[in-house]
C-alpha cells in the first residue's frame, strides 16, 4: 500500500481553493512557442520528460500528442475510438490508429514506451483494472488523468438534490454517459494498490486548475476535481 | 536535378505489342538473372515504368506507386490503350496528395504484367516464341525484387514512401518488411497481409472461366493466332463485382432495365448491372493478357507474409531485434468485402506488436474495394497529412510554390 496517503494530514493542505500558490500555469514548461492546451492536458505535459516514447490512449483530436510532439520533441503515437479524432490526428501528421484501447493495448509489448497516457478516459473504461495494469505494463511510466467524483459539488448535488450529479466536467445525464466507472481519488489509490501500482506522483487540481495540495484523501479528495497520477508497476 | 536518364531499350516484337507503348523501359538481370520464389531464375527482363516529378539533390523524395491486379504504369497518363484518364490521378499529380511537385513519383508495371514488362504475353528469348505457360511463376515478393533493381538502376537509396491499393498494398507491406531500411513511409490501402480464402475462390473462378474457353488453346493462344477473350472477358465481370459493394450496385443501378420499357423473357441484357458488367468485360479484354491474369492472381493468391516468417505476422516488421524503422500508414474502407477492414486491423496490430510507427484510418464509404480509386476527399486528405508529417521527419522541404507568377 503507498502510505503517502496516510501520511498526509488535512493541514497540509489549503482549505480554499484559490489560495495555493503554485498553480499549473507557472508549473508549465517554457520552451518553445506557446501552445494552449486545457488545464489537465498540460498537467500531464508537465509530467513527461522531453524526447521520450509516448502512447496516448484515447487521444482525441490530438491536442495533447500535438504539444507533446512539438514542445517536447516526443516520438508520440495514439490510439482513438472515434474515426473523426482519428482522421484529424492523422491529416495533422500525427501517428493514431484507429482501436479500441481495451482491445488493443493487449498487442503492445512491454516497455514499448516511457510514457503510457491515459486522460480524462479511465471512467470510460469497461474494465479500468486491466487497462491500468496494460498501461503500466506497456510504458515504464503510466500518467493517468480523471475527474474526481469525490469533489464537493458532486456530492453536494447528490446529498441536496438525490439526483445523480451533472456537471461541466461530467455533462451527462445518468442514461446516456459513457462514464461507467467514475471514482474518487480514493478509490483510485486504492485501485493502485491492488492492481500493484506504485503512485510516483499525484496533482489534484481545482476548478481553477490551482493545485490543491499533494494527499490524496481527506480534504483533497473533497477540493480536487481533477487528478493527474504518474504511476509504474510494482 | 532531374532523374537520371533511363536506358530505354529497343521495343520488343510481341504478341501483345508493348513495344510501342510511351513511358520508360529498362532491361534488369542481364549479367545476373533474378532469382524467384519458385527456385527458377529470370533475366534478362523487362520493367517497363513511368516517372513523374524531379528526384531532388540527395535523393530522398522517391515516391513509388504500386499497381493493382489490372493495373499498369500509366498512373497520370492518358491510358494507351483505352484512352481514359491515369488511374490515380485523385490522388498524384501537382497538388494531390502525392504532390508531383515536391516528390519524384515513380510506378513500375510488375513483372508477369502485359503493359511492357516482361510477361507470359513477351517473347522468351530463349525460343523467340511467346512465354505463354513456360513463363515462371511469380509471387508478390518477385514483384518487388524487380522493383528494387529498378530503384538500384534509378541510382535511389532509400524511397520516401511506398504506397499502392490492393495488390499494390500487398507489395508496399514486401517491401517494408523485406527492405526496412530503403522504405521511409510505407501506405497499404485496402490491402491484407494474406490472401484469404474466399479471394483465392474468387480467383479460382476467373481463372476457370479463362481456361475453359476453348480459344485459350491449353495457354499457347498466342502461336496459335487466337485470344481467349470470352473466358478473360467473364473472369473479369465476376471479379468486378466483388470490387464494388451491394449498396454501391444497387446506387447505380438498383433493378433497372436497359433501354427497354419491360423484362423480355430471355437472356440478352435486359437489366443495366448486366449491361455494364458485360461492357466491363469486353473493354477489358482490348487491354490485357490472359495468361498474365493467370500469373498474376496466383501470385496475390500465394501471399503470406505471416508465413513466411514463422507464421507470426509481426516478425515480418523486427528489425535488428527491435522495431521496424518504417513509419506506415494503414487504410482501409467500411464497405470493401474483399480486402475487408479486419485484414487491415490484423496488419495494424502485428505492427503494434512491435511498437513500429503506424496510423490507421478505415474511411466510410459504400463504394466498395474501389473506393481507393475514387473520389474519397477524407481519405485523400488523410493521406496527405500523413505525407506532410512524414516529410517534416525526413527533412524533406515544404512544397515548392507555383512556378506561374
Amino acid at each position: 500500500m503507498n502510505g503517502r496517503a496516510q501520511r498526509m494530514t488535512d493541514a497540509d493542505m489549503s482549505p480554499l481553493d484559490d489560495t495555493s500558490t503554485r498553480t499549473a500555469d507557472s508549473a508549465r514548461s517554457g520552451a518553445g512557442r506557446p501552445r494552449d492546451i486545457r488545464v489537465d492536458l498540460r498537467l500531464i505535459a508537465d509530467m513527461v520528460d522531453p524526447g521520450s516514447r509516448v502512447l496516448d490512449v484515447g487521444c482525441g483530436d490530438g491536442a495533447l500528442l500535438d504539444f507533446l510532439t512539438h514542445e517536447k520533441g516526443v516520438d508520440g503515437r495514439g490510439i482513438e475510438l472515434s474515426m473523426d479524432g482519428v482522421h484529424r490526428c492523422v491529416k495533422q501528421g500525427l501517428s493514431v490508429i484507429q482501436g479500441d484501447a481495451e482491445a488493443d493495448l493487449k498487442d503492445y509489448p512491454a516497455d514499448a514506451f516511457d510514457y503510457v497516457i491515459l486522460g480524462q478516459t479511465l471512467q470510460a473504461m469497461r474494465e479500468p483494472k486491466r487497462v491500468l495494469e496494460h498501461m503500466v505494463r506497456i510504458g515504464r511510466h503510466a500518467i493517468v488523468s480523471f475527474p474526481n467524483f469525490g469533489y464537493w459539488r458532486i456530492r453536494f448535488q447528490l446529498l441536496v438534490h438525490g439526483r445523480m450529479p451533472v456537471t461541466e466536467q461530467l455533462g451527462y445525464q445518468w442514461w446516456e454517459t459513457p462514464n461507467i466507472h467514475l471514482c474518487t481519488i480514493a478509490d483510485f489509490v486504492e485501485l493502485c494498490r491492488v492492481a500493484g501500482v506504485t503512485i510516483e506522483r499525484g496533482v489534484i487540481v481545482n476548478r481553477a486548475g490551482r493545485v490543491t495540495g499533494s494527499g490524496y484523501g481527506g480534504l483533497t479528495n473533497l477540493l480536487g476535481e481533477q487528478a493527474v497520477f504518474l504511476l509504474r508497476r510494482g | 536535378m532531374s532523374a537520371p536518364k533511363p536506358s530505354v531499350v529497343a521495343p520488343a516484337d510481341t504478341g501483345s505489342n508493348t513495344g510501342s507503348l510511351p513511358g520508360h523501359r529498362v532491361r534488369l538481370g542481364v549479367t545476373t538473372p533474378m532469382r524467384l520464389d519458385s527456385g527458377q531464375e529470370l533475366g534478362p527482363f523487362t520493367i517497363a515504368y513511368q516517372t513523374y516529378g524531379t528526384l531532388n539533390a540527395d535523393r530522398s523524395n522517391a515516391v513509388l506507386i504500386c499497381h493493382a491486379l489490372t493495373g499498369d504504369h500509366f498512373v497520370l497518363d492518358t491510358h494507351p490503350i483505352t484512352g481514359k484518364p491515369g488511374w490515380w490521378e485523385m490522388m498524384v499529380g501537382p497538388g494531390k496528395p502525392v504532390d508531383t511537385d515536391r516528390y519524384f513519383v515513380i510506378c513500375s508495371n510488375v513483372i508477369g504484367g502485359c503493359m511492357g514488362s516482361t510477361g507470359p504475353a513477351e517473347i522468351d528469348p530463349a525460343t523467340g516464341e511467346p512465354y505463354g505457360l513456360n513463363f515462371p511463376v511469380i509471387t508478390i515478393a518477385d514483384m518487388v525484387r524487380a522493383q528494387t533493381l529498378l530503384i538500384d538502376h534509378l541510382g535511389i537509396g532509400q524511397l520516401f514512401c511506398v504506397l499502392g491499393g490492393s495488390m499494390g498494398g500487398m507489395q508496399v507491406l514486401e517491401w517494408a518488411s523485406s527492405y526496412p531500411e530503403r522504405v521511409f513511409a510505407a501506405i497499404p490501402v485496402a490491402s491484407a497481409a494474406r490472401h484469404s480464402a474466399q479471394n483465392i475462390a474468387f480467383h479460382e473462378v476467373g481463372r476457370q472461366a479463362i481456361m475453359a474457353d476453348p480459344d485459350w488453346c491449353g495457354g499457347d493462344y498466342l502461336r496459335q493466332g487466337k485470344r481467349p477473350h470470352r473466358g478473360l472477358a467473364v473472369a473479369r465481370m465476376a471479379a468486378h463485382i466483388t470490387y464494388l459493394s451491394e449498396p454501391a450496385l444497387h446506387r447505380k443501378f438498383g433493378r433497372n432495365l436497359q433501354n427497354r420499357a419491360q423484362i423480355t423473357y430471355g437472356f440478352d441484357a435486359d437489366f443495366q448491372v448486366e449491361s455494364y458488367l458485360r461492357h466491363q468485360g469486353i473493354t477489358f479484354v482490348e487491354r490485357f493478357d490472359a495468361n498474365s491474369y493467370l500469373y498474376i492472381t496466383r501470385a496475390m493468391d500465394y501471399f503470406d507474409l505471416a508465413a513466411d516468417h514463422d507464421g507470426v505476422l509481426a516478425n515480418a516488421f523486427r528489425h535488428k531485434g527491435g522495431s521496424t524503422p518504417v513509419r506506415f500508414c494503414v487504410a482501409s474502407f467500411t464497405s470493401d468485402w474483399l480486402f475487408p477492414t479486419p485484414e487491415s486491423r490484423a496488419v495494424v496490430h502485428a505492427l503494434n506488436a512491435v511498437a513500429a510507427n503506424v496510423s490507421f484510418v478505415e474511411i466510410e464509404t459504400d463504394k466498395g474495394h474501389d473506393a481507393f480509386l475514387l473520389d474519397e476527399p477524407e481519405f485523400h486528405q488523410v493521406i496527405r497529412g500523413f505525407l506532410e508529417g512524414c516529410a517534416e521527419h525526413r527533412g524533406l522541404t515544404a512544397r515548392r510554390r507555383a512556378r506561374s507568377a
